[in-house]
């Protein structure tokens, strides 16, 4: 059954149509692959689905419940991971992690402990973030999100950066969170080793002459 | 109320760890202020007149200086993406940024002010209410800093731009708490003159981070 979808979205970008006319649906323990050239949007989309940028038209509903109608509820289950790492320099790894998990209102040191292990960061805990390679960095990104685990996952190229092995973690941890009934939507151009429904953003791209 | 402890807290550790500009601040502000007992010359009784306006102008100098930067770290390194999706809404975040930034620069400006009122001859009867009067005032300049630095997070010259934004606004305060020490100097009762600071303040706190979180929001789209 799917639990978080989108009907009809539009999104807008300065005076550019992004993408128009786009659904989605996602079930409970299912995984949905944004594929697209450079600028369909597959970002705009994934900020769509976390709230940090309106679509200009369209509705999403989680649970067939609009999320517009309770975007508090709607924060709270999801974790987004952009382009950027959101990692302090000056913190060390484990520092990091516990300040996210406090942040989201948390405190499981087990799973921080868990969520280190299972990217192989282990001997890294104790050392400041700014003496981290830009594939450990983003790995520490991703401990993130088992450190503060909420059900849907918004990653946008999460295996940037990321050697064979990092990329053999991640497709594990994402595994172990859709056994576990969470949703995963994720944007890539390599291969993330997740395998799910594709969704090709370049079917919605507007003709450029098409909205006035 | 956890997140908001751990959020001011973070950023005072943040601070503390990579040498934040706050000691930069309170160096600025010694060196404006004493730059004038060379600019205006020794003359005491010239320079104890217009202590309080120097004292007051640098602070908001000092305190403009240092708010600029109060989000650039957080929206280059994408922090301000996971900070707007916390279950602490946004405003909430900003009051806690802003009054870690106040703790460290506008409460050593407070402090420091006595000090400095002492090398430009300022009566001793204006110390205390000098300091109340600033400790009343610089947490309103933070947080109409604090608005400023949102709107021009990623301008380019966002610098120059917040000043311009930002200085106007700084009015108030600066009548209102210039007025307070001088009717303490002039033996009048200094109390009207705190009780509007600490109404502009009280204004400040609800409206400043909901117009900044609103400017955050634009900011991320």
């Amino acid at each position: 059954m799917t639990l978080f979808a989108g009907h009809d979205l539009a999104c807008r970008r300065g005076e550019r149509l992004v993408f128009a006319g786009l659904s989605f649906g996602v079930a409970a323990g299912a995984a949905l692959l944004l594929r697209g050239p450079n600028g369909s949007g597959k970002s705009s989309l994934l900020r769509c689905m976390a709230g940090l940028l309106a679509p200009i038209a369209g509705t999403q509903t989680w649970n067939d419940r609009p999320i517009a109608l309770d975007a508090d509820a709607h924060r709270g289950r999801l974790r987004y991971l952009g382009h950027q790492d959101a990692v302090k320099p000056a913190l060390t790894v484990l520092e990091n992690l516990a300040l996210w998990q406090q942040l989201h209102g948390l405190r499981d040191d087990a799973a921080i402990g868990r969520a280190l292990a299972g990217l192989g960061l282990g001997r890294l805990a104790g050392l400041p973030a700014r003496l981290l390679s830009a594939g450990q960095r983003r790995r520490v990104a991703l401990a993130r999100l088992l450190a503060s685990p909420a059900p849907l996952w918004l990653l946008d190229e999460p295996t940037t950066a990321l050697d064979d092995d990092g990329i053999a973690c991640f497709a594990r941890m994402v595994a172990d969170h859709r056994a576990a009934g969470g949703l995963v939507v994720l944007s890539s151009h390599g291969d993330p080793g997740v395998a799910g429904e594709v969704l090709a953003l370049a079917e919605f791209a507007s003709p450029p002459e098409t909205e006035s | 109320m956890t997140a908001f402890l751990a959020l001011v807290r973070r950023d005072l550790q943040l601070a503390m760890r990579q040498g934040s500009d706050a000691a930069l601040v309170l160096i600025f502000y010694l060196l404006a202020v004493l730059l004038f007992p060379f600019g205006v010359g020794p003359e005491s009784n010239i320079l104890a007149r217009i202590s309080t306006g120097v004292l007051w102008v640098t602070a908001l100098l000092a305190a403009l200086l240092a708010i600029e930067r109060l989000f650039v770290s957080e929206y280059e390194d994408g922090s301000l993406d996971q900070l707007a999706l916390l279950p602490l809404p946004l405003s909430l975040v900003v009051l806690a940024k802003v009054l870690a930034h106040w703790l460290l620069t506008g409460l050593p400006l407070t402090l420091l002010a006595p000090f400095l009122a002492i090398a430009l001859g300022m009566d001793e009867a204006g110390y205390p209410v000098l300091v109340l009067a600033l400790a009343l005032g610089t947490p309103t300049l933070s947080l109409i800093g604090g608005l400023g630095a949102a709107l021009t997070l990623g301008a380019r010259r966002g610098g120059a731009l917040l000043a311009l934004l930002v200085l106007p606004l700084y009015i108030p305060a600066l009548i209102f708490g210039v007025a307070a020490v001088d009717a303490s100097l002039s033996g009048l009762a200094a109390t009207p003159h705190l009780a509007i600071l600490a109404a502009l303040l009280l204004a400040a706190i609800p409206l400043c981070p909901w117009a900044t979180a609103a400017a955050l929001r634009q900011a991320l789209e």
